[in-house]
């Protein structure tokens, strides 16, 4: 079977592919990097009793001034700025993940149901989708962030501000994964396995979970790489705004804002590091979904 | 008097093109033919035996990345392939028009069919807009469209199928082209308008003595119209000759089963006739003669040696039996 | 074409109603304004009072009709923030992301379209490779990293712009204010307009040249080629009508993009517009800005609906046919 698949076109298009190979190799390092952050971070940010103040606005490595110890500089309080970046960066790919991970379950449910039931579920779960999609995606994550933010006594919203995110962004994002499901659903359901299961008499959500299923999930995998590039983007607006994730618990935007005020004093490092850290992560997954995307794409082929 | 000449077309096209290795497959293989002023040559074969490919290469518009790599196109005598792009756009059109198959997605749906054939003839000839329009509108009226005074300003959706093709037939010669390459012009069309789309042809390159080159994979428009026919079979040409003698005394075993093919009114028929087999793909032909796979008459000699035409009666065709 | 007209507004209005719900219901049941108008130790009697004020004890319906009547009339309500009536907020702070949104759109159709024909018709040359690249970065680039780091370069390092604020403003008519009189003031407008606008046209030059590929390998192209017809005319006339029809349908839609984006880029530089308003009314969970902003959003996407549709038809002539009914 992994024989198969190694030569299999997708694994040779990739490999032929040094954009993304390379944008592959990024995302895992990032990957790495932010899972293990806890054990791989040189210093541990969180920890206010092992900072100083003495270690306060170090420059980054090749400036007058530098400290090996802290390579990227640190910032008003003493924290390293690459171990922030580390911690930041899983909480901005843990957010991305599972707010991904949720629009594509509630809107692929939505979707498979949709485009498998037809009539007037289709027509109404779509006219709602077609509504949502009208709204960009960062809006409707503001506002369902600020209503359920303000609907919660005031304190609690630090601590499940994560989820509330997750939440927000993964309604945002559920209707796109709705429409290419209900798609792909309507192309299976009128093929010749679909009828002849239903003609032996299997219950429809039987076919619909495991033959029609797997046949749609090819989109799904591109939507969910770009989706997740989005998601990550949205996040980090959204905590950039300040009604993201708190500096207790900070995400790539929540450090970028918080750098933003050291910005005309001169301390540039304290923003510009977790930002190029972002854009390198959103890059890095867009060009392997868009890479994703031309390799499945039928019509290329 | 020969208008074009075609030489050992060679086409070949990359079969994996970009990633790996590339293998060039020859998709047109040693074709060679004329066409005098005014006639009209058959081109008829299966899909795939490279009929469009053969009118696509001698307007320059070969779909990249396939390209000429051998033989010569002369027009009037002068060779055409391999001049740059600014040349040959000037033939198109005006030496040489072109129609192609499907009529319902060859017309811009954004401009109305006058705007469309005044910018034809305006690119061509030294013409005022308002000459341009009233030669449009005289165009409508010969190919037969009704009510060209109105339908001049109306837009192709609002024709039906075969009234599209006749436009583009308008379209074609609006420039008065000496030679008009027909790519399947009747494939795509009900089959009670197809015989008025070949019947305008046919009067309309009578009329103007254009010369025409019928491409498509219809026997019985051949015998309609065509003064000779050149029958392709894998990037070859197999047989050319008279339309009559070609029909009524093919000499190659592949025109012989095409004749056979076509259902007769006449007879009766327990199973529709048909050639055996599939055409080779251009990546995988057989040594010696294409046909040979398929052919009833075969034997040793075409399995080894590629036979080239040669003279048969007041044909030429490309077979050892000959 | 009245019809057609007529059958797109008939179907907005159920989707107004149901934002409009929402908007209620967020202005009438989360948190408890009566609480946060008053504070903590209000009496009793004083909030019933309030509660009589705000027609707190009348039931549902009659609450959402009187909500949507004095909304149609613009009043919605007093902002908890502020304690200013919302609509004045909002007409105060309107002419500033509006002029703010134009002068990106612009920017952004400007350039993007050019790029992406060019790109389409190129599409091998290296320009256009560098187009595309760019194009990728900037649709990965956050709007407001992209503005931190224009006024790191043009306000910090070299000093050129203003990284906030709108300089000064003139009044004009009764309620709007420009800040395009002056030269301190267009100068003010640049690096947002950038910044709010490059996101845009990313999208844009992405968008038009993938629908230049596709018009580019019709059969149409095909035969226009065929008849001899200049690269000019093939490129610029036939090509670029037809790549602009869907086009147009999807800036439009994307002008939403613009009204998100314009949250952050007001944010990055305190632009006084309605995008700020809005992040501090969700930060500080001022309930009747938000509930206002939702209805006003929704009556704009609808009416940007409605018009990319009406431009689609004057545009398309097949669409023109079908409802005609031929």
């Amino acid at each position: 079977m992994t024989g198969f698949w190694l030569q299999s076109d997708l694994v040779n298009g990739f490999r032929n592919a040094p954009l993304a190979v390379a944008s592959a190799l990024v995302v895992a390092v990032l990957v790495v990097a932010a899972a293990f952050a806890p054990w791989l971070a040189p210093h541990n940010p969180m920890d206010v009793a092992s900072l100083s103040l003495l270690d306060s606005f170090k420059p980054p490595f090749g400036m007058p001034d530098a400290d090996p110890a802290n390579p990227l500089g640190t910032d008003n309080q003493g924290r390293d700025v690459l171990s922030a970046i580390m911690f930041g960066l899983r909480v901005s790919l843990l957010v991305g993940f599972c707010s991904i991970l949720l629009a594509a379950l509630t809107g692929g449910a939505i979707g498979l149901l949709a485009g498998y039931a037809g009539g007037l579920a289709d027509a109404v779960l779509m006219r709602i989708a077609d509504i949502q999609l009208t709204f960009p995606a960062i809006l409707t994550a503001l506002l369902v962030d600020g209503i359920i933010g303000a609907a919660l006594p005031r304190t609690m919203r630090e601590s499940v501000q994560i989820y509330v995110m997750i939440f927000a962004i993964g309604i945002s994002l559920w209707p796109g994964f709705a429409r290419t499901i209900r798609g792909s659903t309507l192309m299976e359901r009128n093929k010749d396995y679909v009828l002849a299961a239903r003609v032996i008499g299997v219950p429809a959500w039987r076919i619909a979970l495991t033959h029609v299923l797997p046949n749609v999930l090819g989109p799904v995998l591109v939507i969910g790489t770009l989706g997740m590039g989005m998601a990550i983007l949205t996040e980090a607006t959204l905590s950039f705004l300040g009604i993201g994730l708190p500096p207790t618990h900070p995400s790539l935007g929540t450090l970028i804002r918080f750098g933003n005020d050291f910005l005309f004093s001169g301390q540039w490092w304290v923003t510009a590091f977790p930002g190029l850290a972002l854009v390198l992560t959103v890059l890095s997954i867009n060009l392997l979904g868009d890479w994703l995307r031309d390799a499945l794409n039928p019509k290329l082929r | 008097m020969t208008l074009l000449s075609v030489r050992d077309l060679v086409i070949e096209i990359p079969s994996r093109p970009g990633l790996t290795r590339r293998a060039m497959a020859r998709f047109i293989d040693g074709v060679s033919f004329d066409i005098d002023k005014g006639e009209i040559l058959g081109v008829v074969g299966e899909s795939g035996a490279g009929k469009s490919l053969t009118g696509a290469a001698i307007t320059g518009l070969l779909p990249p990345p396939g390209r000429i790599t051998g033989g010569t196109v002369e027009l009037d005598g002068q060779r055409i392939d391999g001049l740059p792009p600014s040349m040959l756009r000037r033939l198109r059109g005006r030496r040489i028009g072109m129609i192609f198959q499907d009529p319902l997605t060859t017309l811009d749906p954004l401009f109305t069919i006058g705007q469309q054939l005044v910018e034809t003839m305006r690119t061509h000839l030294p013409l005022s807009d308002t000459a341009a329009r009233a030669r449009a509108r005289d165009w409508l009226d010969r190919v037969g469209i009704p009510g060209a005074d109105r339908r001049i300003d109306a837009y192709p959706h609002e024709f039906s199928g075969g009234q599209r093709q006749r436009v583009v037939i308008a379209l074609a010669l609006c420039a008065e082209p000496d030679l008009l390459i027909a790519d399947e012009p009747t494939t795509a069309l009900d089959v009670s308008v197809q015989a008025h789309i070949i019947a305008l042809l046919h009067e309309l390159a009578r009329e103007r003595g254009t010369a025409v080159m019928l491409i498509t994979h219809d026997m019985g428009v051949i015998a309609e119209i065509a003064d000779r026919v050149a029958v392709m079979y894998a990037g070859r040409i197999a047989e050319i000759g008279r339309v009559d003698s070609v029909i009524r005394h093919p000499s190659h075993p592949y025109t012989d089963g095409l004749i056979g093919t076509i259902p007769s009114v006449a007879h009766r028929l327990d199973r529709l006739r048909q050639i055996d087999g599939t055409m080779p793909r251009p990546d995988a032909m057989p040594a010696g003669c294409a046909f040979h796979p398929r052919c009833p008459k075969g034997f040793d000699r075409c399995r080894q040696d590629r036979p080239l035409l040669r003279p048969v009666g007041d044909s030429l065709a490309a077979c050892w039996l000959a | 074409m009245f019809a057609f007209i007529a059958s797109r507004i008939l179907q907005a209005i159920p989707v107004l109603l149901a934002v409009g719900f929402i908007a209620f219901a967020l202005f009438a049941y989360v948190g408890d304004p009566v609480t946060i108008i008053l504070g903590q130790d209000a009496t009793d009697v004083q909030r019933r009072a309030l509660a009589r004020d705000l027609g707190l004890d009348r039931p549902f319906l009659v609450q959402y009709t009187r909500y949507l009547w004095r909304a149609a009339q613009g009043d919605f309500g007093i902002s908890l923030r502020l304690a200013q009536p919302v609509s004045a907020l909002i007409a105060e702070r309107l002419p500033a992301t509006l002029e703010l949104a134009a002068t990106a759109s612009v920017l952004a159709l400007a350039v993007g379209v050019p790029m992406g024909v060019y790109a389409g018709i190129h599409r091998d040359s290296c320009v256009s490779r560098l187009f595309m690249v760019v194009s990728l970065v900037g649709v990965s680039l956050p709007t407001f990293m992209l503005g931190i780091l224009l006024i790191l370069v043009f306000s910090v390092s070299l000093n050129w712009l203003p990284s906030f604020g709108r300089g000064p403003v003139v009044a004009v008519g009764s309620w709007w204010t420009t800040g395009l009189t002056s030269w301190a003031g267009i100068r003010a407008l640049i690096l947002p307009a950038v910044t709010l606008g490059l996101f845009q046209m990313t999208l844009i030059t992405r968008l038009v040249r993938s629908e230049m590929l596709d018009v580019l390998r019709t059969d149409y192209i095909r035969f226009a080629r065929a008849r001899g017809l200049s690269d000019r005319a093939i490129h610029f006339s036939h090509a670029l009508k037809n790549t602009l029809v869907p086009v147009i349908t999807v800036i439009g839609l994307q002008f939403g993009g613009i009204v998100a984006f314009s949250l952050v880029t007001e944010t990055v530089f305190q632009w006084p517009g309605m995008g700020l308003l809005l992040v501090q009314s969700v930060v500080s969970a001022d309930i009747p800005v938000m509930s206002a902003y939702l209805l006003l959003i929704a009556l704009l996407f609808l009416v940007i609906n409605l018009t990319v549709d009406l431009l689609y038809f004057t545009v398309d002539p097949r669409l023109r046919a079908e409802v005609r009914g031929r």
